[in-house]
């Protein structure tokens, strides 16, 4: 079958990676996919994902969540899309290319974009079981079933990017880990000398081993066949269960070869600048595959979007030419800034270089100048913070001296090089290929306000992440530069921020709300009554900060009692018919049997709706206010203590069974959460605080939907941070891995209280990382490598907190005043409030729901409905 | 229904239908929160009482879900108004003429109040 002539031509993709489906993006925005038939063969057996972020596979994102192909999109447009079935066969004369299924396709015009394969050193034994390379999301799912299965211990062949990615997946996988690289230092092409040995150093101290200048000669194996260890060119021997061979990719261009399109030397199918292949005008290649005008193969996929949309320009008859792209990398390798761009080992003609190094603190960063001090490139390694500006500054003369732009804070005081010193014709984001003007363009005259908006609106900062925080700097000076009053207020009353208004809190030891409203409220709030929405919130920060800056630590003392909630006013949670429920702390979920008999009792007795809630514990439905007093004097008597299910609090922390009983576990993972929930109890917040502790990573107690969730490894335990159930559910991210009780614990200490500092009015932690500038990285520089310095200052605030804890529903039933205001009715305390009543269900009650919308009747029937149905 | 003792000069009084209904000492408000009160015909009122100590009364019953809380409410000021918030749903009422702010529709009873 030929294309027929005449008809709709066709258009034939072969390779559905991440090039593949941005072109079928810029063919879509060209309007070629109405007037094409596009088909797509796509070997691997899901459609394109996110290869660039695999290795985030390991620290919770799911396959479904790396998919970077929208199925709707696909449908919407006509496109064929053969998922599992590789393209096997070309015909150029005939123009026809045919699958592994038999599938013969007719084409027009066929564009290559087959992308790489792992290179694998041939060695002796390097297909042995055990043997795996790293570049789908299949090779993951294997090397992760054999480290759990069979293997203590993993070496990685290849110390480049890739490598150290790699061997940071085993390191998680609670492998001990090496790392053989034939190279005299780590990351070869990135990094020079003195980057290598920064990074060398920190990589070591997280307990990797690295082997430099030695090659692999052989993998040994055991009888079966199984990897038992590895030669190496030293003539020493190396121990290891499985091997991942990272050692570089070569362009997949096998099928290209068999059809006689000409390739490279060193492999890549030869195209032009509009990336024609040059030996048939009617196929192209783009991407891994390709060997571009400039004589290169690039290995990074922001060179690949720029080849799939010269392709799809040149389809569509428009003018574009892809003429070479920047090599710019910036990665965070188990937690260490890398980044080089540019001209990064100078080569250019008489350049000059200026360098920062200190190796005992793991920093290592290097300027390459012209002559004449334009920015030709460099490498950051350790803290890659001015990564975004240097890189977008590269090919001008900087506004400020280049020492001061590597210069850490403290010495000699780094320039303040904000986004405004950039020229508008900057590229920002690399990955997309989007100029700081293109930014400004988007809020300016696309009228985008946030950076989610931007992104949507220009791809800006939806790749590698890298450039997201310069992008909200940029957004944030263009709104204030356009004159757009960007209200950050907290409220009405408000103009500052909540974090702004923890910080005058905390600085000025400002315990009341009143004194807070009219000295630092808006003009026409100050002396008012505030609203709903800045007073729970400051009663929060105040209750935060209360051992610190002298207030009562106790929510119903003095004014605090008329700014909390309804739930935290009555310390219970208010229900839908006008009663309560009751929750009483049950750590980690361990209750004993006596315990549980006392709970039931008092359902018992007070008639109160029972059920186990999703959080590990014990609900109580149905209290009348007055009733709360009397159930939790019986409750406190039992050893019981408020679960705070009622405030923006710590809630649970959940656990598994753990190592004492299931036979998987590898730590104490019930200890460890009821350690933690005692720990962090009381604690108020910007909003409710979730946790979770799994024995292993099995995670049978779902730590990675947590706010901060720990799952055991056999080394310790890992952090994770920023999960959320709910209507928006987000996986939360490695913080650090392999962490002794006592890291962990001053690690969640730090994470929690910088939280509590920074996030804004009931922002849970998962929206909090998304939007504070820097994201997870910024927040791990601050509590892990304390960029700012208030590690210990956040300890001690959370050490306050700890020392200062008592039981706000024991203080409460030892106080008759506060006693005195659990009542329905101020002039009738003993009288209950008879719209609170109830009918029976299932061996329990439930609210007579009925009863509530007679309310609405007029007042006679409703006087009369109201009778007898006051007491149950 | 047992009524509260008296114990200081100072009373909570509602007006209903021409007559003052004492409900309760002044310092059994707290400024910047409610209580509620039994009538003596079933139906039960919020009172208020604001930072510079003026009172508010309106009807306790939330029209939008049907339960008695109107009473236990944040209050606030929108635009110099004084307002509670109803703690079910949040929907806001004007302290003074039990307008809802945000369904024009809806209005409570407002009810008025002095101390004596
Ligand atoms: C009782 C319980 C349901 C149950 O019967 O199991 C429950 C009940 C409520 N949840 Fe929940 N949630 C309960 C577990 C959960 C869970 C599961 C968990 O914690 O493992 C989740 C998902 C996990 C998460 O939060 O990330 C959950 C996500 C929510 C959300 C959505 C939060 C979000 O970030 O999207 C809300 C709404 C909110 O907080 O704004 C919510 C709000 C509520 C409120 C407070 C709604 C309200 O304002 O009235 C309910 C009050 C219960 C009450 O009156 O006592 N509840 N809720 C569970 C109590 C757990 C406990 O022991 O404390
Ligand atoms: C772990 C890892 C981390 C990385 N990190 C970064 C990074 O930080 N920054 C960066 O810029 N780049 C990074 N890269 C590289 C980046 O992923 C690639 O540059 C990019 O994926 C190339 O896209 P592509 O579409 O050309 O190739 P691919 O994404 O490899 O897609 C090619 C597809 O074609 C399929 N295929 C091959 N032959 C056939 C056939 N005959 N028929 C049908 N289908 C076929 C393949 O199965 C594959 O699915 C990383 C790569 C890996 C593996
Ligand atoms: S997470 Fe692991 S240790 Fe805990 S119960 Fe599940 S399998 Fe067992
Ligand atoms: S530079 Fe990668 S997303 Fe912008």
């Amino acid at each position: 079958m030929t294309a027929t002539p005449g008809g709709t031509p066709t258009i034939v993709l072969v390779g559905h990676g991440m090039v593949g489906q941005r072109f079928l993006e810029a063919l879509a925005e060209r309007g070629l996919t109405a007037t094409h038939r596009v088909v797509v063969l796509c070997e691997e057996p899901r459609p394109a994902y996110d290869r660039v972020q695999l290795t985030s596979y390991f620290s919770g994102r799911t396959p479904e969540e790396l998919s970077v192909t929208d199925l709707r999109f696909i449908e919407d447009h006509g496109i064929e899309l053969h998922i599992g079935d590789p393209a096997v066969a070309v015909d150029r004369a005939a123009r026809t290319v045919t699958a592994r299924s038999g599938l013969a396709v007719g084409y027009d015009v066929l564009v290559l974009a087959t992308g790489s394969y792992p290179f694998v050193p041939p060695v002796p034994n390097k297909d042995a079981e055990g043997c795996f390379v790293y570049r789908t999301i299949e090779d993951l799912l294997a090397i992760e079933e054999y480290a759990r299965t069979r293997a203590t211990t993993g070496a990685v062949v290849g110390g480049g990017l890739l490598g150290l990615e790699a061997a940071g997946a085993l390191k998680g996988l609670g492998l001990r880990s090496h790392i053989v690289e034939f190279a005299p230092r780590l990351m070869p092409v990135q990094v020079d000398e003195g980057g290598g040995a920064a990074l060398l150093r920190t990589i070591e101290e997280m307990g990797l081993t690295v082997h430099t200048g030695v090659g692999t000669q052989e993998i040994v194996t055991d009888a079966s066949g199984a990897v038992t260890g590895m030669k190496l060119s030293d003539g020493s021997e190396l121990a290891t269960d499985m091997v991942v061979f990272s050692a570089g990719v070569r362009p997949r261009d096998q099928l290209a070869r068999d059809c006689g399109l000409a390739v490279g030397e060193r492999g890549g199918i030869a195209v032009d600048e509009q990336c024609r292949t040059v030996t048939d005008p009617r196929v192209f290649a783009i991407g891994e595959c390709a060997l571009a005008a400039d004589g290169r193969v690039y290995g990074l996929v922001a060179p690949g979007y720029e080849q799939a949309e010269t392709a799809a320009a040149a389809l569509a008859a428009e003018e574009a030419a892809f003429t070479g792209a920047d090599l710019s990398t910036k990665l965070k390798l188990l937690g260490v800034d890398v980044a080089s761009f540019g001209d990064a080992h100078g080569t250019a003609e008489g350049c000059l270089d200026v360098v920062y190094s200190d190796s005992r603190a793991g920093l290592y960063k290097k300027l390459v100048v012209g002559r004449d001090g334009t920015l030709l490139g460099g490498i950051l390694v350790g803290d890659a913070e001015a990564y975004g500006t240097l890189r977008a500054l590269t090919g001008s003369v900087p506004p400020v001296p280049p020492e001061q732009l590597v210069l850490p804070a403290g010495a000699g005081g780094p320039a303040q090089l904000g986004p405004a010193a950039l020229p508008d014709d900057a590229v920002v984001c690399s990955c997309h290929n989007v100029t700081k003007g293109t930014i400004r363009g988007a809020v300016t005259d696309h009228r985008c306000t946030t950076v989610p908006e931007v992104k949507k609106c220009t791809r800006a900062g939806t790749g590698c992440g890298s450039c997201v925080k310069v992008l909200g700097q940029l957004v944030t000076a263009e709104l204030e530069a356009s004159g757009v009053e960007v209200d950050k207020g907290l409220c009405g009353c408000f103009a500052q921020t909540r974090e702004e208004l923890y910080e005058i809190v905390l600085a000025l030891r400002i315990t009341s709300y009143r004194e807070l409203l009219d000295r630092h409220g808006r003009e026409g709030a100050r002396g008012g009554e505030g609203c709903e929405v800045c007073k729970p919130a400051v009663a929060s920060i105040i209750a935060s900060l209360a051992p610190v800056i002298g207030a009562s630590g106790y929510v119903l003392d003095g004014e605090q009692a008329a700014l909390q909630d309804t739930n935290d006013h009555f310390l219970a949670n208010l229900q839908k018919n006008g009663s309560y429920s009751v929750v009483p702390r049950i750590p980690g979920g361990e209750i004993a049997p006596e315990k549980l008999i006392v709970i039931g009792e008092i359902a018992r007795d007070f008639g109160l709706y029972t059920k186990i809630t999703g959080g590990q514990r014990i609900d109580m439905f149905g209290a009348r206010v007055e009733q709360l007093p009397l159930i939790w004097a019986r409750l406190v008597d039992a050893g019981f203590e408020s679960g705070h299910a009622y405030g923006k609090a710590l809630r649970t922390v959940k656990s598994c069974v753990g190592q004492t009983w299931c036979r998987y576990g590898v730590q104490d993972s019930v200890r460890m959460a009821i350690d933690l929930e005692l720990r962090y109890r009381g604690l108020r917040s910007p909003h409710k605080l979730k946790s979770a502790v799994s024995g292993c990573a099995r995670e049978c107690a779902e730590a990675q939907s947590k706010d901060f969730g720990v799952i055991a490894t056999s080394n310790g335990w890992n952090l994770y941070v920023g999960g959320n159930g709910g209507a928006t559910p987000r996986h939360a991210d490695l913080l650090a891995q392999d962490l002794s009780d006592a890291e962990l614990v001053r690690l969640i200490d730090r994470f929690l209280m910088f939280y509590i500092r920074t996030a804004d009015k009931l922002e849970r932690t998962s929206t909090w990382l998304e939007r504070i500038p820097g994201g997870l990285d910024h927040v791990r520089d601050v509590v892990v490598h304390d960029s700012l310095g208030i590690c210990a200052e956040l300890e001690s605030l959370m050490a306050a907190h700890v020392a200062h804890y008592r039981d706000e529903w024991a203080q409460t039933i030892g106080d008759p005043e506060k006693l005195a205001r659990f009542v329905s009715f101020v002039n009738a305390p003993d009288t209950p409030d008879p719209v609170v009543a109830f009918v029976p269900e299932r061996d329990q009650i439930k609210p007579d729901l009925p009863l509530l919308s007679i309310g609405t009747r007029p007042a006679r029937s409703e006087e009369a409905a109201l009778e007898g149905s006051a007491q149950r | 229904m047992t009524l509260a003792p008296e114990t200081t000069d100072l009373k909570v009084q509602l007006r209903l239908s021409g007559d003052w209904l004492t409900v309760c000492d002044l310092d059994a408000l707290l400024p910047g929160r409610g209580v509620a009160a039994l009538l003596p015909d079933g139906r039960q009122a919020a009172l208020f009482r604001d930072r510079n100590g003026t009172l508010y009364a309106l009807d306790n019953r939330d029209p939008f879900t049907g339960a008695a809380v109107l009473s236990r409410g944040l209050t606030g000021t929108h635009q110099g108004r004084p307002f509670v918030a109803s703690p079910l749903l949040k929907q806001r009422f004007d302290l003074a003429t039990g307008q809802c702010l945000d369904d024009e529709a809806v209005r409570v009873t407002a009810y008025e109040v002095r101390v004596a």
